[in-house]
């Protein structure tokens, strides 16, 4: 295969990885803080929405990108409240968190429906990023590089500095953490807002950089993979990294075959795969873990101070 | 002024029924304010919503028909609940019920009887049940997260619905359309009330919710549930089985979830199509908790929830207000119900706890 075939299949593939990484990013600091956030879904959707909608009005990718962050920080912090503050079930609220998200950017979005949007471009010099090799490197949207920068700042925030060593302690046994005086509600806030904002722009890298443009139901289920994704990388941001390119090989084998026009294998059957697969690794993943579980020890549970 | 919250000892029961009504409540008011700000009639819209289909008799036909498939699949998930077994695939089970009838249908084309209908269902029972032990063996035996592994399936249950529309199950005299025949008389559900479109399958959620309030009530199985669901550890010692009650919950969950989509293929649909999968299967999740987890209020909810489709296409023509706006609506009430629980299960204590040292 020479270089001018396999450089589009690998443009693709970081394509399909990068928003799941950046929403997988975010949730894994939010389970480390002891959360579990199943509004992912939704959120990416606000997101999605939100950036496409300010970027058409304002002309500004940059501000959409901002705003869609915003957004879906402000849709998770209604699951900060009821779950972090109202104490209520946390797999409830995240569930009501993607329903929610998926009826609030379809009603927001009616109007946006076929419009598209100009993608901002690349943050190098135009002789790199459309060489016909160098692209490979610097031909992808900025987004693109901030999920790479992220993976290394959360594995950095999370193993190196006092406040990742909160976050984790939080996670991992918040009643100590509590009567040592640390702020767990505060913490898990802060975790949950991050979470929120990760997902925004890993929506909006749909509506912006993908498609680009805005349908319903865009994100097509990709959140839930994200969430797989931190199950699968055992809460390591360095394995993220690696999952989520293995699940866009995945997502571009489908992609590519179904234009190379395969006909052995029904179109549906390949659109089913990532989920498959899915399934496939959490059972590897999770078999082999079986006993001594890599997740945070407070994942899911409520706390309230003085119960 | 500090608001502080104190566990009760028990859930309020008085507050375990106020509170969904709460919900519904707060969930107008808001909805009203958010759509007036967004350009609507809000407070009309409201009203459209939640008392239209109430106050138009000729509506009450519909929503019965709506209720039931959110009852019978809401009932089955409040059972898994409540068990703390989390089956959100409830949607792929709907299809895959729906599908296994419809091969039954499709197999018997040309035959007439009476045993036909009934096999349909009964297909229809285990085609949802067999979708659901995918993620209950999966759990069992390999520790697999049901929450996603659930719902991934829904996303493979809809890619076979077009399969097998696009292919295999496709009308031979039907112009290409990707859909199936339409069923004979012998494979759809009689109607129940004559001049009405209230099929057989309405009658039938309505008793299966009744019948799982005594089986919840009354039997040492819905004793186990409620005891694995609320203290996994004393359940241990009880002798009662994790497993068998994460296989049993997602069990009937899904054969629910099945007997839902072949009543609603042999219902309403008529015949099998892409379109199938409507969102049943998440909205049952809303009234599962509306309801309280317990069938006598998954009826309720499932009837509130039937009216807020009815007046969201009454909205939808007569306001223009867009179809998402039932969904937004319908996941505020969630919201609010989960906000609002806080007051069943903690005591709330307003404190003026300003002392001469918080004075500037």
């Amino acid at each position: 295969m020479t270089s001018a075939m396999l450089i589009p299949v690998i443009m693709t593939i970081v394509g399909a990885a990068t928003p799941i990484l950046l929403a997988a990013l975010g949730e894994l600091v939010v389970e480390k803080s002891g959360v579990l956030n199943l509004g992912v879904e939704g959120m990416m959707l606000i997101g999605a929405v939100t950036g496409f909608a300010v970027t058409t009005v304002t002309g500004q990718p940059v501000i959409g990108i901002l705003a869609a962050m915003l957004a879906a920080a402000g849709a998770a912090f209604i699951f900060g409240f009821l779950t972090l503050t109202l104490t209520a079930n946390q797999v409830a609220t995240g569930l009501a968190l993607t329903i929610f998200g998926i009826g609030l950017s379809a009603l927001a979005g009616g109007d946006y429906v076929g419009r598209t949007v100009d993608v901002f471009g690349s943050v190098f010099p135009t002789g790199l990023a459309e060489h016909p090799f160098w692209r490979v490197i610097f031909g992808y949207s900025p987004i693109v590089y901030f999920s790479i920068i992220m993976v290394f700042a959360v594995r950095w925030f999370l193993r190196s500095t006092r406040a990742g060593l909160i976050l984790r302690a939080v996670g991992e046994s918040d009643t100590s953490a509590h009567s040592i005086g640390y702020p767990v509600i505060g913490v898990r806030y802060m975790a949950v807002l991050f979470g929120g904002a990760m997902a925004g722009i890993a929506g909006c890298f749909y509506s912006l950089v993908l498609t680009p443009m805005w349908a319903e139901q865009l994100t097509a289920g990709r959140g839930w993979i994200a969430l797989a994704l931190v199950v699968f990388a055992s809460w390591r941001p360095g394995r993220l990294l690696l999952g989520a390119y293995l699940f866009g090989l995945v997502m571009t084998l489908e992609l590519h075959l179904k234009a190379a026009g395969v006909s052995l294998v029904a179109p549906e059957f390949l659109a089913a795969m990532p989920y498959l697969v899915t399934i496939g690794v959490l059972a590897l993943i999770s078999a082999r873990k079986a006993g001594s579980s890599a997740a945070p020890a407070c994942l899911g549970k409520p706390f309230k101070p003085g119960n | 002024m500090r608001i502080e919250l104190i566990k009760r000892k028990e859930p309020s029961r008085m507050m375990m029924w106020l509170t969904p009504v709460i919900a519904v409540i707060a969930t107008m008011i808001t909805g009203a304010i958010i759509f007036t700000a967004i350009g609507y009639n809000g407070a009309e819209a409201v009203a459209r919503i939640f008392f239209a289909p109430l106050l138009d008799t000729y509506k009450w036909q519909d929503l019965g028909v709506k209720a039931a498939p959110l009852i019978l699949i809401g009932a089955g998930l409040a059972i898994g609940f409540r068990a703390n077994v989390w089956n959100i695939g409830a949607e792929g089970q709907y299809v895959m019920g729906g599908l296994a009838g419809t091969g039954i249908a499709l197999l018997t084309w040309e035959m007439e009887g009476g045993w036909i209908l009934p096999l349909m269902v009964f297909a229809g029972v285990v085609g949802g049940a067999a979708w659901a032990a995918f993620p209950a063996f999966l759990k069992t035996r390999l520790n697999v997260n049901e929450i996603l592994s659930s719902l991934m399936l829904t996303y493979v249950a809809v890619q076979l619905l077009y399969y097998l529309m696009r292919g295999p199950w496709k009308d031979p005299q039907g112009f290409n359309f990707p859909q199936t025949r339409l069923f004979s008389d012998s494979q759809i559900l009689p109607t129940v009330v004559p001049g009405t479109v209230v099929h057989l399958g309405v009658p039938i959620a309505f008793l299966v919710a009744l019948t799982l309030w005594w089986v919840m009530n009354r039997s040492v199985f819905g004793f186990q549930i409620r005891v694995v669901g609320a203290a996994p550890h004393a359940a241990r010692y009880g002798g009662f089985d994790a497993k068998r009650t994460t296989w049993a919950a997602l069990l009937i969950g899904g054969g629910l979830a099945g007997l839902a989509g072949i009543l609603e293929a042999a219902g309403p649909f008529g015949q099998m199509v892409p379109a199938f999968p409507t969102g049943y299967g998440f909205t049952a999740i809303i009234v599962a908790f509306l309801g309280r987890l317990h069938p006598a209020g998954i009826i309720l909810a499932g009837l509130v929830l039937a009216v807020s489709y009815v007046g969201g296409e009454m909205a939808q023509s007569s306001l223009g207000l867009p179809n998402a706006a039932t969904g937004v609506f319908q996941a505020m009430m969630l919201f609010f119900l989960l906000a609002t629980d806080v007051l069943a299960r903690y005591r709330v204590r307003i404190t003026g706890r300003a002392g001469a040292g918080d004075a500037p």
